[in-house]
């Protein structure tokens, strides 16, 4: 029974986040919010198996969120509607159902591949010089995208809110909340499972002791290419499910700045420390929408909160120690494997 | 055939030959030392062997594999292990993590065993905790599983690290300085553990080390090497009394 506790929760969750949607009792912004929140941890977990667990600093992560973003964004609209860059929908406009997961999976897989275009260079390089190529990797994607007037240059690309019109209409659900929360719940699952086992513990091994670690027979280039790969792939994933949520894509979405606040998440939550991205992902999300009514003094208010933290508590809101190490009891019900 | 077989190994960093010439061989079994004054090029033998230096002359060959150019991961799945002069444990895993991770070869599971828990993944974890608890208790390490090596006191550490070098299964192992930085108390336990290990694990172990207490008390056969050449070679006790060595520790009395 305590094995189901946690899969039980999620889905008691999930539930009643679909039934609260479609009983009006959350409007689409609140609705809108908490997809957000979960692209969030998306992005912040997958982040930290980089710059928490390997100890590696990647500032490019919203590149390999763009990958993932108009690769599903194309396929889905591709596949599944009539639109003015690909004509007419390849597959009946009703299998998008079961073919918009399959989308942001591809999605995420593009993205990975993506990430082999840091992958291959961190073999060699390590710290600044390997954060250079993260932030170069952000920018040759974007400008790459931007330049292909095919998917709309800089202007972006529409057409993913026709997808889920149509889903909408074989079954009336909020189908993008249902993804989204499976889409981080299968996130997180994954990422705490690989850092959990042996194999993961070498990402950990990498990041205190390269050198050690390559002797003590652990394949550092394997290791830094599943990091990469994985963390990459699952940025993906957020990408593909963002640009359904908004239903628009445009590459400056996915600049500097969108790396940044991913990064901020990572810090502030805690290095090395899943349920600290998790959480300050969390707090980042709702406090960015609370303090709306601040208006621009927002911008101030929030840096300053973090200026303050990192004065306070440089380790972020968990160090690098999980939930389960906080409250040890927790650890019977814990069985999130 | 030899497990190690060293022949005319050389180095050279820019125009300064570190290592020139060196040639060893071992049949397996033995308890062997590596001396020399500080900056001999000892440290460096041990780099070439475990892969970390490539060698630019000579040939090393294990259990009849070159090693010469392969990967430092490769050479420690083939057999060699070895610890650091200044202690090289992951200081932020636990120590039964530490023992966890230098199975990283046998591992026996991939990246989707470990997403999806599979029966070989289940079943190859267990293994690996296993043989880390094996060897935790053999070496009487097993209360400190959960420990951080930061916190361990400095002896402790060192006996962590050759418990994670053992972890890997090597055939050779190789000590680099084992006894550095330990007080007169911990080195009689050293000698005690690494004799116990050559027996207990029927390893082959090659060290370097400065305390003669530590190296006559041990070895078998000691070679001498002073600026990358190797001066002298033999048992201990011939080793104490050659005159190149006393030359080479004391220099030759003129100033």
């Amino acid at each position: 029974m305590q094995r189901l506790t946690v899969p039980l929760l999620l889905l008691a969750t999930l539930a009643g986040l679909v039934l609260a949607a479609k009983l009006g009792w959350i409007d689409l912004y609140v609705q809108t919010t908490l997809m957000f929140l979960c692209i969030n941890i998306i992005m912040a977990t997958s982040l930290n198996l980089i710059n928490g667990y390997m100890g590696e600093f990647s500032c490019g992560h919203a590149g390999f969120m763009a990958v993932g973003a108009y690769v599903s964004s194309l396929l889905s609209v591709a596949l599944f509607t009539s639109s003015a860059t690909f004509g007419e929908p390849l597959l009946p406009p009703s299998l998008a159902l079961l073919g918009l997961p399959l989308c942001l999976l591809a999605g995420g897989v593009a993205a990975a591949l993506a990430g082999l275009l840091v992958a291959f260079p961190s073999f060699r390089t390590r710290g600044d010089y390997l954060a250079i190529i993260t932030l170069a990797a952000n920018y040759i994607i974007i400008s790459l995208v931007e330049n292909l007037d095919v998917i709309g240059g800089a202007r972006g690309f529409m057409g993913m809110k026709k997808v889920l019109n149509n889903m909408e209409e074989v079954a009336g659900l909020p189908w993008m909340v249902i993804w989204t929360f499976v889409g981080t719940v299968f996130c997180v699952w994954i990422l705490q499972r690989y850092i959990r086992s042996s194999m993961g513990k070498g990402v950990m091994a990498v990041c205190q002791d390269e050198i050690a670690a390559e002797i003590m027979s652990v394949n550092t280039n394997q290791v830094k290419l599943t990091a990469f790969l994985l963390s990459s792939g699952l940025a993906g994933v957020a990408g593909g499910l963002f640009a359904h949520v908004v239903g628009y894509v445009n590459p400056q979405a996915f600049n500097i700045l969108k790396s940044t606040e991913a990064m901020v998440m990572v810090y502030l939550g805690g290095m090395g420390s899943l349920t600290g991205s998790i959480l300050s992902a969390g707090l980042m999300t709702v406090l960015l929408e609370v303090l709306r009514p601040l208006q621009i003094i927002k911008w101030v208010a929030i840096p300053l909160l973090l200026i303050i933290l990192m004065q306070f508590r440089p380790e972020g809101i968990m160090g690098n120690r999980e939930l389960g190490d906080l409250f040890p009891k927790l650890k019977k019900y814990y069985r999130f494997k | 055939m030899a497990l190690l077989d060293i022949k005319d190994l050389s180095i050279r960093f820019g125009g300064l030959i570190a290592v020139s010439d060196f040639s060893t061989s071992f049949e397996g079994g033995e308890l062997n030392g590596l001396i020399g004054p500080n900056g001999a090029g000892k440290t460096t033998v041990f780099n070439m062997v475990s892969g970390f230096y490539q060698p630019t002359g000579g040939a090393i060959v294990f259990d009849g594999t070159r090693v010469g150019k392969l990967k430092p991961h490769k050479v420690t799945a083939l057999g060699i292990s070895r610890t650091f002069q200044n202690i090289r444990l992951w200081h932020e895993l636990t120590v039964l993590d530490n023992i966890r991770v230098s199975q990283y070869s046998r591992l026996g599971y991939n990246l989707w065993d470990c997403f999806l828990r599979t029966k070989n993944y289940l079943g190859r974890e267990a293994d690996i905790d296993r043989a880390a608890f094996a060897i935790l208790e053999a070496l009487d390490l097993d209360r400190f599983a959960a420990e951080y090596p930061k916190n361990l006191p400095y002896g402790l550490q060192r006996k962590v690290e050759i418990a994670r070098a053992l972890s890997t299964r090597p055939k050779l192992l190789l000590l680099d300085e084992p006894a550095a930085g330990l007080n007169s108390s911990d080195v009689d336990g050293l000698i005690k553990l690494i004799r116990f290990i050559h027996k207990e694990f029927k390893l082959t172990i090659w060290m370097i080390e400065h305390q003669m207490t530590v190296v006559m008390s041990l070895c078998e056969w000691i070679k001498v090497i002073d600026f990358g050449r190797t001066i002298a070679e033999g048992a201990p006790e011939a080793i104490q009394q050659n005159p190149e060595v006393i030359k080479a520790y004391l220099g030759d009395g003129t100033i």
